[in-house]
């Protein structure tokens, strides 16, 4: 036991034992390795964006967006049907799988959050997101290119919809678990119906939250191969209709990164740089259009 | 007199339906709700043992007793908002104008726009302070200007809010002060014209200033509001209400006059806990 007086003389300097200098050093040493590491974490990306705007932004031009691809062996043109069939599939899945993960999410979250049903929900859900795109693109290519008897859009669509489905509904419900109790309990005290309550107060107030998770499925949804090499397959023209092989940007960087032609490979970097682009983008203009409302 | 006030003097078109809503008013009516021999349970565990209680029209009745004891459990009966919670059952009755309210026939919606609510955390909607007023009559289908803009001026005047936000009403109701978020709150709820106004702890998280003029505002409002308010704070209680009654455990141990309440109780355990030696 020290005395009082003792202690209080002492209290800033840790006594002056060599802890002090110690646990200086220390803290100096584990918060640098911190800021070393968070730093390491940009280099795959800045890496990534690095060699795709070097590789990619000297072909760009108008042509990119309004010519076809070039015949093997020859130079010029474009792709702008892949990009057209990119921006086709993506808005097929969007048009699914939107309505479907949002109403999903509203029952599942509003209506019988603890039923056997909305669990069932929630579990498969969960399940589906860790499911390779791979096998999405080998069912779509079963239940709707087997039956049609052809490659298509529409079949490309289908892949990507089961595959953004969970992530939207996932997304949505956390949104909409994150309104406040208080919120509800106002509108329906307010004499509110249960469904006007979910459509002027939790949905507009989930909205910001719910919009971030439809665009990371369109992030991901453009970005994918697997889904739609086995159902849209690929195409020198332009798409004429939903019921016909559709060329998309993914797989055309897949395909054109493999050819022994210098121009094609360079088309599969301004690709790239059209996809990345493209997907950062809708990202920002989604984030300017539901930013969260200020007080 | 402002020219403001002679405008909001001015004859305004009403709907019926507000009217159909106000018709039946029986000013000073004596036992205006009546709780009968109430119990409610959460689940299995029971938070209201048999409650026997008359509340008379267009006065303030205060509950009061210490957490736990039943008096939200009770207010939150009235709109029936308990009902929100999975798993609650009710046994007994509790009546209005002599209906009960938990009769088939009875329309939540309806009751409900009948009966105001003010809760504990001020829940302004993340909207401008107009449409925050307007809600009430907006998810009634009403959507005429002109009632509208009248009824804005209606409650925000009884709330005493008028002056104060009259310049920007189509801010956002999230930019208010704590007590003048709880005054709007109080302006929302008095829109839909009910009759009753129930008021869940509406003072706790303001500031004494804020909550003098809502105390305040409590008093105005009970000329045209049967008003049931649940306060921890006993000063506040013998303050506003005329009517006390005093919960321990899911039991009414006292109901009467507030003033002979706080004076000369007439239970030993309404002395112990308004003189603070428990709860």
């Amino acid at each position: 036991m020290t005395a009082p007086e003792h202690k209080q003389a002492n209290f800033f300097t840790n006594d002056g034992k060599r802890t002090s200098l110690f646990r200086l050093i220390r803290n100096r040493f584990l918060t640098g390795l911190c800021i070393g590491l968070s730093l390491l974490t940009l280099v795959p990306l800045f890496s990534i964006v690095f060699l795709v705007v070097k590789n990619g932004l000297p072909l760009l031009g108008m042509n990119l967006f309004t010519e076809l691809p070039p015949a093997p062996g020859l130079e010029g043109g474009g792709f702008g049907n892949a990009i057209l069939g990119t921006v086709v599939m993506v808005g097929l899945a969007l048009v699914a799988a939107v309505p479907l993960g949002i109403l999903a999410a509203i029952y599942v979250n509003e209506y019988a959050p603890d039923s056997l049903l909305a669990k069932g929900v929630r579990f498969v859900a969960k399940l589906l997101t860790g499911i390779p795109s791979i096998i999405c693109g080998v069912f779509a290519f079963a239940a709707v290119v087997m039956t049609t008897h052809r490659f298509s859009s529409i079949a490309g669509g289908v892949a990507l919809a089961i595959l953004i489905l969970p992530t939207i509904l996932l997304t949505a419900e956390q949104a909409l678990l994150a309104v406040p109790r208080a919120f509800r309990e106002a509108s329906l005290g307010l004499g509110a119906t249960h469904y006007q309550t979910i459509c002027r107060i939790v949905l507009p107030e989930a909205l910001p939250a719910i919009m971030t998770g439809v665009m990371l499925a369109v992030a991901r949804a453009a970005g994918e191969t697997a889904p739609v090499l086995f159902t849209a397959l690929f195409s020198q023209n332009w798409i004429r209709s939903l019921m016909e092989p559709t060329a998309s940007l993914s797989v055309m960087i897949y395909n054109f990164a493999s050819l022994p032609y210098a121009y094609h490979i360079k088309l599969a970097w301004a690709a790239s740089f059209v996809l990345v682009a493209l997907v950062t983008i809708t990202n920002v203009i989604s984030q300017v259009i539901f930013r969260p409302k200020q007080p | 007199m402002s020219a403001e006030d002679n405008d909001s003097m001015k004859a305004v078109p009403v709907s019926p339906r507000m009217i159909e809503l106000t018709d039946d008013f029986a000013p000073g009516e004596a036992n205006f709700i009546k709780v009968d021999n109430f119990k409610f349970f959460y689940g299995k565990k029971p938070a209201l043992h048999g409650i026997n209680l008359v509340i008379p029209s267009r006065k303030v009745t205060a509950f009061i007793g210490p957490s736990g004891c039943g008096k939200s459990t009770l207010l939150r009966n009235f709109n029936r908002m308990n009902e929100m919670i999975p798993g609650v059952r009710h046994e007994g009755d509790i009546t209005i104008h002599g209906t009960s309210i938990f009769d088939p026939s009875v329309e939540i919606i309806a009751l409900r726009r009948r009966i105001g609510m003010v809760f504990q955390k001020s829940n302004p909607f993340p909207m401008s302070i107009y449409e925050n007023i307007v809600y009430s009559l907006r998810i009634a289908g009403q959507n005429t200007r002109s009632v509208l803009d009248e009824t804005v001026e209606r409650c925000l005047r009884s709330a005493a809010l008028w002056d104060e936000v009259k310049d920007r009403l189509h801010d956002s109701a999230l930019g208010l002060s704590g007590g003048q978020m709880q005054r709007l709150c109080i302006a929302r709820a008095v829109a839909s014209r009910p009759e009753i106004l129930l008021m869940d702890e509406p003072c706790s998280a303001l500031d004494p200033i804020a909550t003098a003029k809502v105390e305040e505002l409590i008093i105005e409002l009970k000329k045209n509001f049967t008003i049931i308010i649940v306060t921890h704070n006993m000063q506040q209680a013998s303050r506003v209400s005329e009517l006390t009654a005093f919960f321990y455990l899911g039991n009414l141990i006292e109901y009467d006059d507030t003033r002979k309440l706080f004076t000369n109780p007439s239970k030993k355990q309404t002395e112990e806990y308004i003189t603070g030696r428990f709860g």
